[in-house]
């Protein structure tokens, strides 16, 4: 039936062009400069003219009625033009200044929160969860929404000292820029992976499983005449790295799986160079469906940030300035061992001078 | 059908001022028994506080190696609209920029082949249509391409590149990112369907150091846009900022990391060759500041998430190098670069942590590129050098004699 049709492959994807508006057609490579007349509306004016980008919220996981929604608000305001950001907002992309405000209206009539420029809390870069992937310790879609309806009012404004990058990652695989995000969730195992003996030896290549451990904590062995493998369970960091290679050695663990909170990662090279993001809390309870542990350590680490930085100071340059130790003054969160950098370059992260602040 | 939705937990999320997922999911429910089972399913974990899906399988379409994602469900009989849960990845044009009636048509195609389910966009930066069976996969794909839209990639390839808007909307772009973007993708094809590599290789493209793709942090490759000369000023658009009160002190002269800008409220004077080109200045008086005119990119390798040995910032290989069309030295650069990797890289060894394995000079000499000091914070610190220049006492004279 189908193969009436000839088969195309490798055509990749169309031509951008075809997409552009006019407008970004005609300035294409000749903009000018841009201004940003509130929040989440952004100006920028070439030779041919302006360009109004209205820009809002998704939830990303996003279904067919969501985006037909926002195409019949493109086709109505924006003679059908619009893009996603690298961050999962959808932009309007406007040449008639007099249709902001209706647009805006119409987003506000669908609850849909406009914003995320400058120096707000934009979208969540976020990873799949429960909702799609065999390897999380969480969900984050709920966590995403729980998190963002506690800080709607920072994507909708721009009253923070600098923009605040958020992401959202499930497990230790880290789908997405958690570790270079200003503040991070992110899901963890803390128990060993279970082995199913009985399916192993079908699953999985023992060498590869063996080779997965950056921690040499896998080693072949044999059950009843069969080949498997035992873990080592003091050399175990439940980084799921094996179960990735070996379906038998699923890490998910109900009790104890839950969520870490990292802090101070950043990726643009404004004034400083780009930073990891580093450990803020160990561990916090799953507690779907709102995760009111996880959501009131962002909101207090946001608020003190807030309270705290100059302005344009991403929260890792904040941190820099102030240290560590005031870091964890300001905010009450307590330092534990799991602090303490114990990986392959742990030495590269203590102190080595007397540089105390009192 | 959907009358018989229960999902207390999940409704929790349906309350707030963000966009809930769980009412788009739910309004997907009543035309598609696969959204139905997924709010299903979603709230047996929000109670057992774990996910119920089974490690991926292998599924595609015909002479793809990737762009499909296999998903079952851990509990088919309980929840049959997912026991098959397949993610199909659509490359996405340069820059996300759509119509609505291309985007139309693929939510068209989705809701007759797929569950109505999408993520705008996935982290790599595909449109990822989540959640369809086995049977769908090639009618889907058919249908797409019949559009004009193909597969992106998955697994150990060149995975779908992806780019800041540039040119076409931003006027800090030192390249034309979409276009190279476009460019990479159709030159590499076979790369990007027939994961034949060690492991994943991204490319991300920005136009300026803001690098709003992350790419310094997600990808293997990051090519980012830079100028050499000196910043462009407009001293009269600069004498408007001033008369509006705009505190160039506190907001530009003592943020510059290099201290390399005496200004006033009369005049502003950079010293260019102590600039970093960090943007700050710029993006804080976006009106009387731009980049220079010689313009190009810099290009970074290995970012990457933790899995295997820890996660990764990209570091710095090519200081400069243009970006004109045909891009043919870009082409050979990354050529070389897959040859060497792709011929002593481990399985599951990306790029970052190969050249941490084999070091950087080794890398270098064998991708022929010259060891510069822009590649390091800073020198070796220890004595430990694996010196391959000695004199063995015959060549004595010779030494002598120079
Ligand atoms: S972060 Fe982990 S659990 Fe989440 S989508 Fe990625 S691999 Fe899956
Ligand atoms: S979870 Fe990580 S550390 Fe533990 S056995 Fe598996 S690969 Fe090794
Ligand atoms: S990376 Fe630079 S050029 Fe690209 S959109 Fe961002 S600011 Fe503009
Ligand atoms: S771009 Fe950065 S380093 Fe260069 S002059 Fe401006 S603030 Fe200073």
């Amino acid at each position: 039936m189908a193969t009436e049709v000839e088969r195309k492959t490798d055509i990749g994807p169309p031509h951008f062009e075809q997409f552009l508006h006019p407008l970004m057609k005609e300035n294409y490579g000749k903009w000018k400069y841009h201004e940003t007349l509130e929040p989440g509306v952004l100006a920028h004016t070439g030779d041919a003219g302006t360009l109004y980008s209205v820009r809002c919220a998704s939830p990303r996981l996003a279904s067919t009625n969501f985006i037909r929604t926002m195409t019949g608000l493109a086709d109505k305001y924006a003679d059908g033009y619009l893009r996603f950001t690298s961050r999962n907002n959808v932009e309007f992309l406007l040449a008639d200044k007099d249709n902001i405000e209706p647009l805006k209206k119409d987003l506000a009539d669908l609850n849909i929160p406009v914003g995320g420029t400058n120096n707000a809390i934009s979208n969540v870069v976020h990873t799949q969860g429960w909702v799609h992937c065999h390897s999380s310790a969480t969900d984050a879609s709920g966590l995403v929404k729980a998190v963002m309806d506690e800080l709607t009012d920072y994507f909708t404004s721009e009253k923070l000292p600098a923009r605040i990058r958020l992401a959202v990652a499930c497990c230790l695989n880290m789908c997405g820029a958690v570790h270079a995000s200003d503040i991070a969730i992110l899901g963890v195992h803390r128990t060993p992976p279970v082995i199913d003996n009985a399916s192993l030896p079908n699953l999985c290549e023992i060498p590869t499983t063996v080779a997965s451990c950056p921690n040499n904590a896998i080693k072949p062995t044999s059950i009843e005449g069969k080949t498997t493998v035992t873990v080592d369970e003091d050399k175990c960091m439940y980084c799921g790295n094996c179960y990735t290679v070996c379906p038998a050695m699923p890490l998910a663990d109900p009790l104890n799986d839950g969520v870490s909170i990292w802090v101070g990662g950043k990726i643009s090279n404004a004034r400083s160079e780009p930073m990891f993001t580093k450990l803020a809390i160990p561990y916090l309870p799953n507690n779907p469906p709102r995760w009111p542990e996880a959501v009131d350590a962002v909101k207090n680490i946001v608020e003190v940030y807030a309270a705290n930085a100059k302005p344009f100071e991403r929260m890792g340059e904040w941190i820099e300035r102030i240290g560590w130790p005031k870091f964890f003054d300001l905010t009450g969160i307590e330092f534990t061992k799991y602090h303490l950098d114990d990986f392959r370059f742990a030495g590269t992260t203590y102190r080595r001078s007397t540089h105390n602040r009192y | 059908m959907a009358d018989d939705l229960k999902i207390p937990l999940l409704e929790e999320l349906e309350k707030g001022p963000w966009p809930s997922f769980v009412s788009d999911i739910k309004s997907m429910a009543d035309k598609s028994e696969v959204a139905a089972d997924l709010l299903r399913q979603l709230e047996k974990s929000y109670e057992d506080k774990r996910g119920y899906w089974k490690h991926g399988g292998l599924v595609g379409v015909l002479g793809y190696g990737g762009g499909v994602i296999g998903r079952y469900s851990a509990l088919p009989e309980e929840f049959p609209g997912v026991s098959h849960f397949h993610t199909v990845r659509v490359n996405q044009p340069s820059g996300w920029v759509y119509t609505s009636k291309a985007l139309n048509e693929i939510m068209d195609i989705w809701d007759e082949h797929g569950s109505g389910l999408t993520n705008m966009h996935g982290s790599t930066g595909d449109m990822v249509l989540l959640g369809t069976n086995t049977d769908e996969l090639e009618p889907t794909f058919q249908a797409l391409t019949q559009k004009g839209w193909d597969l992106g990639g998955s697994g150990s390839d060149m995975r779908t590149p992806s780019c800041c808007i540039g040119p076409a909307r931003c006027e800090w772009a030192c390249y034309d990112t979409m276009d190279l973007c476009y460019n990479l993708t159709q030159e590499y094809q076979d790369e990007l369907h027939r994961p034949m590599f060690n492991y994943k290789f991204k490319i991300k493209m920005s136009g300026c150091p803001n690098d709003c793709v992350a790419s310094q942090a997600r990808s293997d490759m990051a090519i980012i846009g830079i100028w050499k000369d000196e910043i462009q000023i407009d001293k009269d658009a600069y004498a408007a900022y001033m008369k509006d009160g705009f505190n160039i002190k506190d907001l530009v002269v003592d943020m510059c990391p290099t201290g390399c800008i005496t200004a006033d409220e009369n005049d502003i004077e950079i010293d260019d060759s102590n600039c970093v080109k960090c943007m700050h200045c710029i993006a804080r008086l976006p009106k009387a500041l731009a980049p220079g005119k010689e313009r190009g990119a810099t290009i970074s390798l290995g970012a990457k998430a933790p899995i295997v040995e820890g996660a990764l910032i990209a570091q710095n290989i090519i200081p400069f190098m243009e970006m004109e069309k045909p891009y043919e030295e870009l082409h050979d650069l990354i050529e070389r670069i897959w040859e060497f990797w792709d011929d002593h890289g481990k399985a599951r060894e990306r790029i970052g942590e190969f050249i941490e394995r084999v070091s950087l000079a080794t890398f270098l000499e064998n991708t022929g590129l010259d060891p510069l000091p822009q590649m390091v914070q800073e020198p070796r610190d220890n004595p430990y050098i694996f010196y391959e220049e000695y004199y063995a006492e015959e060549d004595e004279e010779a030494a002598s004699d120079e």
